[in-house]
């Protein structure tokens, strides 16, 4: 078999293979393989015909089917993809369009408002329109002979603690990288019908989006609203007969702790995998008496070594005081634990997680001192340029061998299935007229961000602001005026007291 | 009534959650917001919410939902 260097050849081999199969779903309609393969190449074709070529095109498309095939056809054209979303605020998606300096944006009927209310200057391109174009294979074949494996396929903006999202950037390699190994260890096949739960605009939906093409699975994605009313949900997948999840565990524990499970259980799935953060090990235990017989898989990885690095899948009975490892890394992938003097840490002891392999990501666009920070030189190599990526994230081993997530170095949380730099919570608030001071501390027990503020505006109306500014899961879910910020001694805030304080506040 | 009022202003100090009847349509509440609410209203009132009465009938108000509350504790 041919060595595998672009992503797009899992598309192009699948559609002979299966051409009349579902690939994308949603609740009301289906695209064949031959459908994305043929919509795809018309997008792919209109924007070669429009001259862009290794540049980020923006798609601003509403949570669908034909948005992953938006993204198929922006690498059918040698360019990248940058997802945004509706869910993402104004004045964030402001400020990834100033980083990107993007000239076209792909967008849809329901986006289309939003964008021209941005003072965007650039192209704006309509799918539906775009899809009308006569796919030019000759102009394709081009574009694909003169692709190499480290040209991007994407760039995807995560949290960063100075305000300003990060775009992380990353290259075929290290998708196919990231899609075989984890594929092996999922076992999916034409069988797999995935749900998908998480948005567009982040990594995490390489998970389904990548091995329905390379295996001929089909991926549907489950509507938003079905997420308040966890009954619903367990029938929606039923009824669409969903064997194999990748949620955020946040999405798991909806349905295990609201008791769904008294009154109707998953039917059909038998693969289950939990990213984000770590699971509650009493939702974890029900889920698993549930469902005796399937895989659960627990996953860990940040976005900067593209999507997941660690795998566990639970092959014991787990006590209520147990915590479920992040196990061990994927092929080809090696996690080193490195103290605070960047040796290798002793056995059983903490130590940072620091990933080496293909599945590190190119770094942030545009932001080169940032990506150096965070992309280093293994400190243990001294002999060759070798890079290694420094998650922030505590890790030690247990005494089975299996990788243990223990910690944060910094205040960068996991809070809804996303990740946030409670600094970025800071530094937009801070921006509010008649703030002088504020500080947000995260209870890891009740999941909850909690702002304190010192400052004229009341907590209504600090909140709206917050609405405005900030994504959904970054809203602060308490909001408290204070009179003065308790600091310490060296004059920063004090932070623990701020946790006591908000502990004791709690009603008993 | 007025610790579910409470609950509620804490989740959304801007609505005046008296007068809105439109709480899920109107698309103020969320998946956050509910599952917030179903914790906070389990320890504030000691009921359980059973998983078939989570639905949007019942939390498109506060009156919907301090009802759903009574007839829980009944």
């Amino acid at each position: 078999m041919d060595r595998q260097t672009n992503v797009l050849e899992y598309l192009d081999r699948i559609v002979e293979e299966c051409p009349d199969k579902a690939c994308y779903a949603n609740e009301s309609e289906i695209m064949t393989f031959r459908q994305v393969y043929q919509e795809a190449r018309a997008i792919g074709t209109f924007l070669a015909e429009q001259d862009l070529y290794q540049k980020p095109i923006v798609v601003f498309m509403k949570k669908h089917p034909r948005t992953i095939v938006a993204f198929l056809g922006t690498v059918y054209s040698g360019n990248y993809y940058v997802p945004i979303d509706e869910e993402i605020p104004t004045y964030r998606i402001e400020m990834i369009f100033q980083t990107l300096q993007s000239e076209a944006v792909i967008c849809d009927q329901s986006t289309i408002d939003s964008l021209s209310a941005l003072g965007y200057q650039g192209r704006i391109f309509i799918y539906d329109q775009m899809v009308k174009t006569k796919p030019q294979p000759d102009r394709l074949r081009q574009i694909r002979d003169r692709a190499i494996d480290t040209d991007p396929i994407y760039i995807v903006f995560t949290s960063g603690s100075t305000g300003v999202p990060k775009g992380v950037v990353a290259c075929h390699r290290s998708v196919i990288d990231y899609i075989e190994s984890f594929s092996e260890v999922m076992k999916f096949s034409r069988d797999t019908i995935f749900g998908i739960q998480v948005p567009l605009y982040v990594d995490a939906c390489l998970k389904e989006i990548f091995p329905t093409l390379k295996y001929g699975a089909t991926a549907i994605i489950i509507p938003k609203e079905l997420f308040m009313f966890p009954l619903k949900l367990v029938e929606f997948l039923n009824q669409h007969r969903i064997n194999t999840i990748c949620w955020v565990v946040p999405a798991l524990t909806l349905i295990s702790g609201l008791g769904v499970f008294e009154k109707v259980v998953p039917q059909y799935l038998h693969t289950i995998a939990a990213g984000s953060e770590v699971f509650p090990m009493k939702q974890f235990m029900l889920w698993q008496k549930t469902l005796p017989d399937a895989r659960f898989i627990n996953l860990y990885g940040p976005t900067e070594a593209t999507g997941m690095s660690c795998w566990y899948e639970a092959d014991r009975l787990f006590e209520i005081d147990d915590v479920l490892p992040i196990g061990r890394p994927f092929r080809n992938t090696q996690i080193m634990l490195l103290d605070d003097q960047d040796r290798p840490a002793k056995p059983g002891e903490p130590g940072e997680i620091c990933i080496r392999g293909t599945s590190l990501t190119m770094g942030y666009y545009k932001d080169f001192d940032k990506t150096n920070e965070c992309f280093v030189q293994n400190p243990l190599n001294t002999g060759y340029p070798e890079l290694i990526y420094r998650t922030g994230d505590i890790g030690r081993y247990n005494e089975k061998g299996e990788l243990l997530f223990v910690s944060r170095k910094d205040y960068q949380i996991k809070h809804m299935g996303h990740r946030i730099e409670l600094g970025e919570i800071e530094m937009v608030v801070n921006k509010m007229t008649g703030i002088l001071q504020c500080c947000a501390i995260f209870d890891d027990q009740r999941k909850k961000i909690i702002l304190y503020y010192v400052g004229t505006p009341d907590r209504a109306q600090v909140v709206q602001y917050c609405k405005q500014k900030l994504p959904r899961y970054m809203i602060p879910n308490l909001v408290e005026a204070l009179d003065v910020m308790p600091l310490t001694n060296n004059g920063k805030i004090n932070r623990l007291l701020l946790k006591e304080k908000y502990l004791n506040r709690k009603r008993s | 009534m007025e610790a579910l009022l409470e609950i509620l202003e804490e989740l959304h100090p801007e609505i005046d959650f008296l007068t809105h009847e439109k709480l899920i349509d109107d698309k103020i509440l969320d998946s956050f917001d509910i599952i917030t609410l179903i914790t906070e209203i389990s320890e504030e009132y000691d009921v359980r919410i059973p998983v078939d009465e989570i639905a949007p009938q019942n939390f498109n108000s506060a009156q919907a939902l301090y009802a759903l509350i009574q007839r829980l504790l009944d």
